[in-house]
């Protein structure tokens, strides 16, 4: 069976959820082998978390000549794996750097490539979500070795045990991809709730919350959920821009989405309207938002969300 | 400075867009606009000519698409770029981003023939298929720098320097010109063109090219050359409609922590 590369997402050899949605899925087509690239005394932990869900090869690439640069040393990296592995195809995590490393590892590899894929299917038939969420697109690679993200919670990850066979992978970085270069990095501070794009539920807040997200961030906490926000939210400068549900920032697919003090603008839904269930909280009963919405509250977020924050901790105990 | 601007023609996101029978997007009976992501790439490339004031600094908007998509730079025109290029060609239709990017590729190098192109700028994405490919495909086609997806772009000489929000850290980029460049809706918000804009744009000078232009064989694009092909679409099913409580006096809240426990999220 030929083998199906996966791009481990890892922060310092932590591996994170999604990699194991992808190689749940890469099974589908072929054999997983999961690539890790990273500093080198990562590979082994990062080999041991992958071995669980059916990895049968680690290709490790030390990242030594890699992690200073932008994209284009990734996409070199994988295309001369990709030329001695020869893999059924090459899925990675869906992320914006990620979707860029495709995307010159598909020019590379003379190769056709999907992006932002939300399920996958044996015969290699990805399902997109397009315009704003409003179509679903099943569509195939029909040229070269198929490249393709896959989003967050694209699949339910399945446990196997595979061989996890450690295979260190030697690269030659030309000094041209070496051109855009990362002049300072300043890591995102943990905030302790889950990643946004991972997370089973997302508790957002909007420009109704006057800037006041202590009872979005209580609710949160008491479901266990991620904070999002809207535009509106990270243009006043109440919340950063990585939490911005929409077009423009994250799109989310969680098991349940609340909205409050968001209006539903078009740009909005584009991140959220796949949510399986879709609560809102907004003094305005016209707001558009609740066309979209499974459960909606008209009132004011500020009294509804500690009340609803209490009710929650009540019933968990 | 030699600056190329990517602007494309796409669908109005607010109207009800659609596919055409043979699956690609339906770019005729829907209306079109340009791109409200590709406005910030044309407002990032005035900024750079008028911050670098006293240097000869052209901008020339590019784009590839049908007869209509001559609007999107029109607009560009109109908010200040200096010249207009429009490929169009029949063949060129259903192009993925693939093609796309050749085509981009092959004008750009003709619009360097006569000055070297310095900087390319282009979107996060287009709106309608939304990938954020192009400009690093156009990067690795044509062996420039990719500094990308900024929300703050500072230039100083030959050098490039944008802050971007990368996935787990914010990052300073550099590069050195000549390079591709992309930002985002961060990077501040797009003028509106004046009503001299609009009048001044009229005068510019907006050439159309033929794939033959450019050296680009028909197979080559379109849908028939595509890597990839759409086997379906689907609307989504509209959402059935959902209860909707007014709270009074806390109710609001009790019957959102009901619903919430009879959907076992507590
Ligand atoms: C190019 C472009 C890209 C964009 N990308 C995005 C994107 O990625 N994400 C995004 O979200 N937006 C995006 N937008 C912006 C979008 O169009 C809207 O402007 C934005 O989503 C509005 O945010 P909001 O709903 O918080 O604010 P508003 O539209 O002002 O709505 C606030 C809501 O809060 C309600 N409210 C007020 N007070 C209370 C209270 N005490 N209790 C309960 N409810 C209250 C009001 O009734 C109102 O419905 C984009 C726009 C453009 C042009
Ligand atoms: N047909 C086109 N003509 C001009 N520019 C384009 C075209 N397609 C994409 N671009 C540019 O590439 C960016 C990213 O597009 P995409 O990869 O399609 O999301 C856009 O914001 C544009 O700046």
């Amino acid at each position: 069976m030929a083998e199906v590369l996966v791009l481990i997402d890892h922060v310092a050899g932590q591996v994170k959820k999604p990699t194991y949605e992808l190689l749940t899925l890469a099974a589908k087509l072929g054999e997983p082998s999961a690539v890790y690239i990273g500093a080198a005394d990562g590979a082994a932990g990062a080999a041991e978390a992958v071995k669980g869900y059916g990895a049968e090869k680690v290709y490790v690439i030390d990242d030594a000549q890699i992690k200073g640069y932008l994209v284009a040393p990734r996409a070199e990296a994988l295309a001369q794996l990709a030329g001695s592995a020869s893999p059924a195809a090459i899925l990675l995590p869906s992320s914006a750097e990620n979707k860029e490393v495709a995307a010159r590892l598909a020019i590379k590899l003379d190769s056709g490539l999907i992006t932002d894929a939300v399920d996958l299917d044996d015969s290699g038939v990805a399902t997109q979500s397009v315009f704003a969420g409003n179509f679903t697109v099943k569509g195939k690679v029909t040229k070269g070795t198929p490249i393709i993200t896959v989003k967050p919670n694209s699949a339910a990850p399945v446990e196997k045990a595979g061989a996890a066979a450690v295979t260190p992978f030697e690269v030659t970085i030309s000094d041209a991809a070496k051109t855009a270069q990362i002049v300072a990095s300043q890591p995102r501070k943990a905030s302790g709730r889950p990643e946004l794009t991972e997370a089973a539920i997302v508790v957002s807040g909007g420009r109704g919350t006057g800037g006041d997200f202590s009872a979005v961030e209580g609710l949160a906490d008491a479901l266990g959920a991620a904070v999002g926000a809207s535009r509106a939210a990270v243009d006043s400068g109440w919340m950063p821009h990585t939490f911005q549900v929409g077009q423009t920032g994250k799109t989310v697919s969680p098991q349940l989405y609340v909205a409050n003090g968001i209006s539903g603008a078009i740009q909005h839904r584009a991140g959220m309207q796949t949510s399986k269930t879709i609560v809102a909280v907004n003094k305005d009963e016209e707001a558009p938002i609740f066309e979209l919405v499974d459960f909606g509250v008209v009132g004011d977020l500020h009294t509804v969300l500690p009340a609803v924050t209490e009710a929650v901790k009540a019933a968990k105990g | 400075m030699n600056i190329v601007v990517l602007v494309k023609y796409v669908p109005d996101a607010t109207a009800d867009r659609q596919f055409e029978d043979d699956f690609t997007v339906d770019r005729v009976n829907v209306d079109g606009l340009l791109s409200e992501l590709d406005e910030y790439a044309v407002e990032q490339s005035l900024q750079i000519k008028e911050k670098r004031e006293g240097e000869e600094i052209t901008v020339t908007a590019l784009t590839v698409g049908p007869e209509a998509a001559e609007a999107a730079v029109r607009k560009a025109l109109q908010m200040g770029a200096d010249k207009g290029v429009h490929v169009v060609d029949d063949a060129i239709a259903g192009s993925d981003s693939i093609a796309t990017s050749l085509v981009l590729a092959k004008a750009i190098e003709k619009i360097g023939a006569e000055t070297k192109v310095d900087l390319v700028v282009g979107g996060l994405a287009s709106t309608d298929a939304g990938m954020s490919v192009v400009p690093a495909m156009l990067a690795e086609r044509l062996g420039l720098p990719q500094v990308t997806l900024a929300a703050v772009v500072e230039t100083q000489g030959d050098q490039v320097r944008i802050k971007r929000d990368g996935d787990v850290a914010t990052e300073v980029i550099g590069g050195t010109l000549p390079l591709v460049l992309s930002v985002t809706d961060q990077s501040g918000e797009a003028r509106y063109p004046s009503f001299k804009g609009i009048m001044a744009a009229k005068k510019k000078p907006l050439e159309s090219w033929s794939l033959g232009d450019l050296g680009v064989e028909a197979a080559q694009v379109g849908l028939g050359a595509a890597y990839t092909e759409v086997l379906e679409t689907a609307a989504r099913p509209p959402r059935t409609a959902g209860e909707i409580v007014t709270d009074e006096d806390g109710s609001g809240a009790k019957a959102l922590a009901d619903f919430l426990a009879s959907k076992k999220f507590i």
